[in-house]
């Protein structure tokens, strides 16, 4: 998974543009983006992903943490979805429901992609705006920084922390967060760089706007655009890290898990036979991160038209 | 241009010092040192196993030998599980093995993405080109812990074709689905940024002009288009290297080709702090070297970056 | 026999926003050593016209009608067609001297690549060519700064560098696009002057595109007005200057500024260039022109000769127009 910085830098330059040009800009953004089929796809999608994984609860018949013990030990025999037993999509080995867990493994795997998104769309967006609106000395040191943590090998890093400091939810957010705002620290700081100049800034500054608040009045409002580009961008990023970290065996601890701890187990157990146990919490994996994926290329399609 | 390597040295080596620093203090603030076990160490042996390790010492000065002990003498210390090895030692048992696999899997990716990334461009909006893009964002979400199970089930339980796991020193029917497993996912985000870097390219004014020149399209695409085109491209090479290198993890577990990521896994799971730590800061090594080689390439393609 | 014939060029683009028609059944004709000026807006489709006879149309846009070079059919030709024509019989130099020249590729290759696929030339020998075309254009020390990369000449150099290249196969037709748009008032001078001289001495026919009728004055023999995709107006430069006959020459003449005529305000033409989205229909210069009719909204006489080689299009007599 890579996001284009090419296509970022031309997204920055045409949103810099667009403040010029008026205020139509979000208004054809809006008609672009609903006329591009895939984008529409995959908001329609992640919002049925989202309704299911908050509301499917109440249609199960078997929590997350419940035993079959009908089931357990045959679970490749008898484990398979059906839904006289109430496992609609199987059950996993120990003969636990896995569309509970599906749908349990769903929210986390969303709430750590939102949260590390999330962490990057404030420490980043904060950090790039004063560093490229500081500038100077202080704009060398605080991206000399961002270059130097940008070298250390994070997933390492994120690995060495969840078995130094024990498994926690918080240190997976930790972890995933601390990784996350470095490339939005620098996209956002280059767009800061071109915003400075605009007249309306330098306005500001000629009627003494303090600084921070230039920051936070002028600078900030006019990087929303490619701020939610990147961050719907990142989404899937932070998800699949997680995943990584979870076929680990470092992720969320059970009872809880993630789509990326059921996606590894089912991968596992494969020659088994249980391919439901991979399929299941596969199809939603990629349905979540092929939204997320579509509607961020859709956004940035939108708000940067070019033909291609 | 050589001053402008020198330049990029002197950004590279603080950066990797630091990199050892930081990495070092991190060990220190975890809690609990490296033989907390369950059982507790009577105080007289702990005090023995400190001071052979010499964690008895100041901080400052356990620092300056970790790291004197890098830079001088290449050496990472002791293992702090396995008594007799060194995590030099473990380090070179696995890494050859990993650079190997790595190095086919980025060759293969670099070049199988370029070509791809550059055909589907040049045939924008045919087949190859909706082929070419369904597969690089197919590839971008099936995690390489998904592939490589689906690797295995195809190739050695239905058709029989290669051998389940082993290394054998690196041949070559060993090698197969390592690097299958590890470059799909690069070669695909390498074919979809150059896909898309060589159509804005294309659309660029001193294209319009080789066009004008008269040029057939395929020394307009190898003369002028190219070199632009594979910037983008080049930035994305360092972390897709490491990458590779953080696979390894997976390659090793469903493989068994027993390379580094199998070291850091079991060092992780033995809290082996000395190994763990030493893989990271090669790692990081390898991505500041990485940058430097990226960097240098830069300057190459681009004329305005070298003075 | 003219050198280039066009008749009934109409370029289309296929955008998200729908069709738009950027030329509009223009016929004109260039014969050896003349030197035609297109003049228009931006937007009046005059870039788009040179493009489509380079068959240098971006890849939505598609070009009817017929150019022919020396009785030959050439618009929309295969490769095999078109590409030996360009840079030998046809050239052409852009707009922006920043952008078009490769920025990674020393100017000695970008040159010398032109002789050396189509004369087929050593690569020794193309450079010295290269080199040798550098000094006609007056660029100093060129034996020395044929090695250097486009970012290190300033823009007026990099259009010499530009023209040069345009010029290395002596081709029989030049088309220039704007060459000074992008430049300074005063590297602008010393540019047409060159041309003018290189125009002189190499005997190429030259189309100048061009928004500044000030410059089409100073080079062209003949000139071509544009507006809307559509030919307002065909004349010799002179006549044109002193009666020009349609509303629009009028207007355009009336916002240049002169020195002659100190402490006179400037007429600006009222209104903006037409949305070119709209399907084509009546006089596109309308809604902007004092004169107009309900008839201009619904059909446009053809371009018709009202003088010895003159030609105008528009639904007023001249009469009228007084």
């Amino acid at each position: 998974m890579v996001i284009d910085a090419t296509r970022m830098k031309d997204l920055g330059d045409r949103l810099a543009e667009g403040e010029v040009k008026g205020r139509s800009l979000w208004a054809d953004a809006r008609r672009r983006f609903f006329r591009n089929k895939a984008a529409v796809g995959g908001l329609v999608t992640l919002a049925l992903v989202t309704l299911l994984a908050l509301f499917g609860d109440s249609l199960a018949q078997w929590s997350n943490e419940e035993i079959d013990f009908t089931i357990m030990g045959q679970a490749a025999q008898l484990g398979q979805p059906s839904l006289e037993n109430g496992h609609y999509f199987g059950t996993d080995d120990l003969g636990r429901d896995l569309y509970s867990r599906t749908l349990q493994g769903t929210r986390i795997s969303l709430m750590v992609g939102i949260v590390g998104s999330f962490i990057a769309v404030v420490v980043g967006t904060l950090y790039g705006a004063i560093s490229g609106y500081v500038g100077g000395r202080t704009d060398q040191i605080m991206m000399r920084i961002v270059d130097i943590l940008l070298a250390v090998p994070f997933m390492f890093v994120v690995i060495l922390l969840l078995v130094m400091f024990g498994r926690s939810l918080f240190m997976l957010f930790f972890g995933i967060g601390l990784m996350s705002w470095l490339n939005m620290a620098r996209i956002v700081r280059g767009q800061t760089l071109s915003l400075k100049h605009k007249e309306y800034v330098e306005a500001a500054q000629a009627t003494g706007v303090p600084t921070f608040t230039i920051i936070l009045r002028h600078i900030v409002p006019n990087l929303v655009g490619i701020v939610a580009v990147y961050a719907t961008l990142l989404v899937p990023e932070m998800i699949l890290t997680e995943s990584f970290i979870s076929f680990l065996g470092l992720g969320v601890q059970e009872p809880l898990t993630s789509l990326g701890a059921l996606i590894s187990e089912g991968a596992k157990t494969i020659y088994y036979g249980t391919t439901w146990q991979l399929l299941w919490p596969l199809a939603f994996f990629v349905a979540t991160l092929f939204s997320f994926f579509f509607v961020g290329d859709g956004l940035r399609d939108a708000l940067d038209p070019k033909d291609r | 241009m050589f001053s402008f390597i020198l330049k990029r040295l002197a950004v590279a080596i603080p950066t990797l010092l630091l990199l050892i620093i930081i990495s070092f203090l991190l060990m220190h603030a975890a809690p609990g040192g490296p033989f907390t076990q369950e059982r507790a160490l009577p105080p007289q042996v702990l005090a023995n196993l400190e001071a052979k390790y010499g964690l008895d010492q100041p901080l400052w000065r356990q620092l300056a030998s970790y790291v004197w002990g890098i830079v001088a003498h290449f050496d990472f210390g002791p293992s702090f599980i396995y008594k007799d090895r060194t995590v030099n030692e473990i380090i070179a048992q696995g890494f050859p093995v990993t650079l190997t696999y790595g190095t086919v899997s980025f060759v293969i990716a670099i070049i199988v993405g370029i070509g791809l990334g550059v055909a589907a461009a040049i045939r924008h909006n045919s087949w190859l080109d909706y082929l070419a893009v369904g597969i690089s964002i197919g590839a971008q979400v099936l995690p390489n812990f998904v592939m490589a199970p689906l690797l295995l089930l195809t190739f050695t339980w239905w058709l029989r074709w290669l051998p389940g796991g082993g290394w054998e020193h690196g041949q070559w029917e060993y090698m197969v689905m390592p690097v299958i497993a590890l470059s799909t996912s690069y070669m695909a985000s390498i074919a979809r940024l150059t896909r898309a870097s060589m159509l804005e390219v294309l659309t660029s004014n001193h294209i319009r002009t080789a066009r004008a020149k008269g040029l057939p399209e395929h020394k307009v695409i190898l003369r002028h288009a190219l070199k632009p085109a594979l910037l983008p491209v080049l930035s994305y090479l360092g972390p897709a290297f490491v990458a590779m290198v953080t696979g390894s993890v997976v390659v090793d577990f469903f493989f068994s080709t027993g390379g580094i990521g199998r070291s850091f896994v079991d060092s992780a799971l033995n809290r082996d702090y000395a190994v763990m730590l030493g893989i990271t800061i090669l790692v990081g090594a390898l991505t500041i070297l990485f940058n430097l080689i990226v960097d240098i390439l830069y300057g190459w393609i681009d004329p305005k970056i070298r003075y | 026999m003219a050198l280039l014939d066009i008749k009934g060029l109409t370029v289309r683009f296929d955008t998200p926003d729908g069709v738009v028609t950027a030329v509009n059944n223009v016929t004109l004709s260039l014969s050896r050593g003349e030197t035609l000026g297109i003049v228009g807006e931006s937007g009046s489709g005059k870039s788009q016209l040179a493009f489509a006879v380079m068959g240098l149309l971006a890849k939505n846009g598609r070009a009817t009608g017929s150019v022919t070079l020396d009785g030959k059919e050439i618009l929309n030709a295969p490769p095999s067609v078109i590409n030996p024509i360009r840079a030998q019989k046809i050239a052409m130099i852009f707009q922006d001297p920043m952008t078009s020249l490769n920025p990674y590729m020393r100017i000695s290759d970008q040159m010398a690549e032109v002789l050396v696929h189509h004369r087929g030339m050593a690569n020794a020998q193309a450079v010295a060519e290269a080199v040798r075309m550098l000094d006609a254009v007056k660029i100093p020390d060129a034996a020395g700064r044929v090695r250097l990369y486009p970012h290190e000449f300033s823009g007026g150099m990099r259009q010499r560098v530009m023209i040069a290249m345009s010029l290395l196969c002596r081709p029989e037709i030049l088309i220039a696009d704007e060459p000074t748009t992008a430049l300074d008032v005063t590297v602008q001078a010393q540019i047409m002057t060159l041309l003018s001289d290189l125009q002189r001495d190499f005997g190429m026919a030259t189309i100048l595109i061009t928004h500044d009728l000030g410059v089409v004055a100073g080079f062209c023999e003949n000139v071509l007005v544009l507006y809307g995709g559509q030919v307002m107006e065909k004349s010799p430069t002179d006549p044109l200057f002193a009666a020009p006959s349609h509303p629009y020459t009028r207007g355009l003449l009336s916002a240049i500024p002169r020195v002659d005529q100190e402490g006179e305000e400037l007429d600006a033409i009222p209104g903006s260039p037409p949305n070119m989205t709209m399907e084509p229909k009546g006089c596109p210069f309308a809604p902007r022109c004092t004169y107009a009719g309900e008839d201009c909204e619904e059909h446009l006489s053809p371009l018709t000769e009202f003088a010895p080689g003159r030609f105008r299009a528009c639904n007023r007599s001249l009469e009228e127009l007084s």
